[in-house]
């Protein structure tokens, strides 16, 4: 089947059943999402689908067909960073950064919806996400920064 | 040329080198690996690379380490190769803990990159036939006054860097990276989908596989009916060894369904025999008793006595992602990608578990998901390298599931202790004694018994008998020894052998715990001294640098014009990690619903003081994470067991904290020291948190409670009570 990820439409052989994240991460060589827990409890896996944010390790693929999937290697480059990662950058915001790419696009998802969100906005929104090294407030601090950015503020 | 090579070819001029006696010992690692080549080496062509034996585990180490070789090679930090712990390259530094690694390996590079410049520096003198003194080191040159210069790498010829450190260096004061909040080098891949960890190493032909894990410790496979599995499609191998099964796939998904389908088809037999209350257990159980302090400190003396005891109960690391490693077994040696700790004991344990040389074993560090101390990453690593072994020539991913995680990992050990103070009649403390129950703080690797996999093999291994961490640094009894001038201290470590469940090292070990008691029973005598919490700690205190941290958090945080509100109150609390590491002071703002139990962190303040801070942000994005995964321990963890499973599987059954009870702000405030030592800043913030947040509980409720966690569902009880 095809699956359109970050904008290529790429044939992926993986039965049907399979989900996402092992087709991202094995089949198409892409590093963002993570495993966390096969659960849909701590948001490592989270990646876009059609702008909505989706647990990777729980979505079969089989209802992914025509769907917009997007990974934070859609969201820019190290070379080329895109607000959300130059937020993150710039606020220092991992430690370890296991959790950070599903922090990142479920951030991606809310400023996507909701362009002028409030802080308070994403401390709501990324309450489906863990993070074990407790960068919470700089991943907080990122997410509004990276609003800012986008909206066009230096 | 690896390093094993390069120290066979070298062998005798380290002989020649070696001085008749050493009066003085050589500063951090330096002690351990004396030549400065083991640290630093230069090319040809004047490329620098520099050598750690420590590991980045997301704490900033390679970025620190960086900062600390330029200034002192006089270089961009661009133009240094930083190779981190690896059992082919890089010296033996042991383990990556105990924030030792800034004191440890900071200290080595920093002393062997500034002698390393002097040698450049006088081979410079020699060439241009000037004093030393008319030379200056510059962006990998040595530059003349007369304007003439040579690359490092030209004068570096034959065994230049080959020599013995010396004790004292001549360290270049100028600090251009050092105290500057550099950004951190491993950021940039870890935010565009780079590859950052041993999870997403992908060799040619790499296969996956998953563990069927024992249901509980101790668990036989007394049947299994695997010929459904074999048969799957995409299965390449079921290995089975005793009870240690694991299954083989050519893609992950595959091994993941096939070891749930093993699992199914798995009868263990289990033994019952997990106590059903913890602390009366730990409390029956033989200990070995130590006084730590005061062993000849003479009774209490009359006056008011005070008297309190405190628990803590199992707590797993949790990182988010669960242990990885990859493995090829070919020719008769191994290859492990592994995100241990300490590439050099896994080396040792999997040698042993193996039956192989430890030179057939190469183990080479790569970044895992969190660590916060000894968890599942040499477990996996074990498991890799025995499927490895059944597949040779294959390269073998093995991750583990979450509920292996929860379950298998070695928690932090659930812990008792008990205090006891006079005051005096002008409410001094004037006398105080001090008891800590606690199993080990390490049964990290080094022996193959302290592999999970091991105990499952047909012919187990058994764990190494447990032992305490002698102070000053210390296990259990970490921190047991209050910093405070408290007259007729007492301390006594009920070291306890027997773990009824597996144990390790979780960041800052007993600390945490003992911390959390101490402070708050400081709160406790303070309250019935009449005194504030700050002042009374100030006036037990002489060391001028704990004051510092102390009066600068109370000062950042208005502790002197603080307002109580009606469910509002603060918290303060102190330590010095280890006695003999960072310093930190916080102050922290709560609010309590005292129906629900509802607690809710508003503001915390801190003031830490790590020595010489090389990376500013880098301490406090450490102290930071310090302050919010205490909170979570604090708050909401505890392991849940029944007679024979750990029943803490997933985030579920083991709630950590998030984003709603993040606190709305948290300011931490370095206090740099230029030209004293590092001091270890990973851990130094757990134990003040859980003391602060407990006096803030205390303050907004009028309830003490000393058993963790202070959980909305305990807070209910005890407020409604």
């Amino acid at each position: 089947m095809k699956l359109d990820v970050n904008g290529l439409v790429v044939d992926v052989t993986a039965e049907p059943t399979t989900p996402l994240l092992y087709v991202l991460r094995d089949e198409l060589g892409l590093n963002a999402a993570k495993f966390g827990c096969g659960l849909g409890q701590c948001g490592a896996c989270t990646v876009l689908a059609d702008g909505e944010a989706i647990f990777s390790c729980l979505t079969p693929i089989s209802v992914l067909e025509g769907r917009r999937i997007r990974t934070v290697e859609g969201l820019g480059t190290a070379q080329k960073p895109g607000p959300m990662q130059r937020a993150f950058i710039d606020m220092q915001a991992a430690q370890c950064g296991y959790c950070i790419p599903g922090m990142m696009v479920r951030a991606q998802a809310l400023l996507e919806r909701k362009p002028d969100a409030s802080e308070a906005d994403i401390r709501g929104a990324l309450q489906p996400n863990l993070c074990r090294c407790g960068t919470h407030m700089r991943i907080v601090r990122a997410a509004v920064r990276a609003g800012e950015l986008m909206r066009g503020k230096s | 040329m690896n390093r094993r090579e390069f120290i066979a070819t070298g062998g005798a001029l380290i002989v020649s080198f070696a001085l008749p006696a050493r009066a003085q010992k050589l500063p951090g690692s330096l002690e351990k690996d004396p030549l400065l080549d083991s640290w630093i080496r230069v090319a040809a062509d004047g490329r620098i690379t520099v050598f750690t034996g420590k590991a980045e585990l997301g704490q900033g180490l390679k970025t620190a380490i960086l900062q600390i070789a330029a200034d002192q090679l006089a270089v961009d930090m661009k133009a240094i190769e930083l190779v981190t712990a690896d059992t082919a390259l890089t010296p033996n530094e042991g383990y990556t803990a105990g924030s030792n690694s800034m004191k440890d390996s900071g200290t080595a590079i920093l002393n062997a990159a500034a002698q390393a410049r002097e040698i450049l520096l006088a081979q410079a003198a020699k060439r241009l036939d000037l004093p030393v003194e008319k030379l200056s080191a510059q962006d990998g040159q040595i530059v003349a006054a007369d304007g003439r210069r040579i690359g490092y790498g030209a004068l570096v010829q034959g065994q230049l860097l080959h020599v013995r450190a010396a004790p004292e260096s001549r360290l270049r004061r100028e600090r251009n990276l050092i105290g500057k909040p550099v950004p951190r080098v491993d950021i940039p891949a870890k935010v565009t989908g780079g590859a950052a960890y041993v999870h997403d190493l992908r060799l040619p032909d790499m296969v996956h596989a998953r563990i069927v894990r024992p249901p509980g410790y101790g668990a036989k496979l007394r049947s299994l009916d695997d010929k459904p599995v074999a048969n799957m499609a995409g299965v390449i191998k079921i290995v089975r060894d005793g009870s240690f099964l694991g299954v083989i796939a050519a893609r992950e998904w595959t091994a993941v369904q096939a070891m749930r389908a093993l699992r199914a088809r798995a009868a263990w037999d289990e033994p019952r025999k997990l106590p059903r209350d913890i602390y009366a257990t730990l409390a029956a159980l033989p200990s070995q008793d130590t006084v730590i302090a005061g062993a000849d400190a003479p009774a209490l003396q009359n006056g008011r006595v005070i008297e309190a005891g405190y628990t803590r109960p199992y707590q797993i690391h949790g990182a988010i992602g669960p242990a990885c490693a990859v493995a090829r077994y070919e020719n008769g040696a191994l290859t492990i990608w592994t995100h241990s700790q300490g590439v050099y004991p896994l080396r040792g344990a999997v040698a042993e578990l193996m039956g192989m040389p430890p030179e057939r074993i190469h183990c080479i560090h790569m970044e895992g998901s969190g660590c916060y101390g000894h968890n599942a990453a040499d477990d996996v690593a074990a498991d890799a390298a025995l499927l490895a072994r059944a597949l040779p020539g294959t390269p073998v991913r093995v991750q583990w599931m979450r509920e292996d995680e929860h379950a298998w990992e070695p928690f932090g050990p659930a812990m008792l202790s008990k205090a006891r103070a006079v005051l005096d009649a002008a409410g001094n403390v004037s006398g105080f004694q001090y008891e800590v129950w606690s199993n080990t703080h390490s049964s990290r690797p080094g022996k193959a018994g302290e592999l999970a996999a091991a105990w499952s093999l047909e012919k187990p291994f058994q764990p190494s008998p447990p032992r305490p961490i002698p102070q000053p640094e210390g296990g259990g009894d970490r921190n047991a020894i209050p910093l405070y001038k408290f007259p007729a201290t007492h301390v006594t470590h009920h070291f306890i052998p027997e773990m009824p469940l597996r144990v390790s090292a979780l960041r800052g070990l007993g600390a945490y715990m003992n911390i959390f008691s101490i402070e708050s029973f400081v709160d406790e005598l303070a309250a019935a001294a009449k005194a504030d919490p700050v002042d009374f700690r100030l006036r037990h205190l002489d060391d001028p640098r704990a004051r510092a941290v102390i009066e600068f958090a109370a000062e950042r945080f208005g502790w002197r014009t603080y307002a109580k509100r009606n469910g509002n109150g603060r918290g303060f609390a102190f330590a010095r990690y280890k006695n003999l590491a960072a310093y930190a002071a916080i102050a922290m703002e709560v609010a309590v619903e005292r129906d629900t139990g509802e607690l809710r962190v508003l503001r915390v303040v801190a003031a830490v003081d790590s020595g010489e801070a090389v990376n500013p942000d880098g301490i406090r994005n450490q102290i930071e994470g310090g302050i919010l995964q205490s909170l979570s321990w604090t708050t909401f963890e505890a392991v849940m067991h029944d007679d024979r499973r750990i029943t803490s599987r997933d985030w579920g059954t083991y709630p950590i904290l998030r984003f709603s009870h993040v606190p709305q702000t948290v300011e931490v405030h370095v206090i740099d020291r230029p030209g004293e030592h590092f001091l270890g800043t990973g851990e130094a913030a757990q134990g003040p948190t859980a003391g602060a947040l407990a006096n803030a509980l205390a303050h907004a409720t009028g309830v003490r409670v000393r058993d963790l966690p202070l959980s909305a569902r305990r807070l209910k009880q005890v407020l409604s009570a």
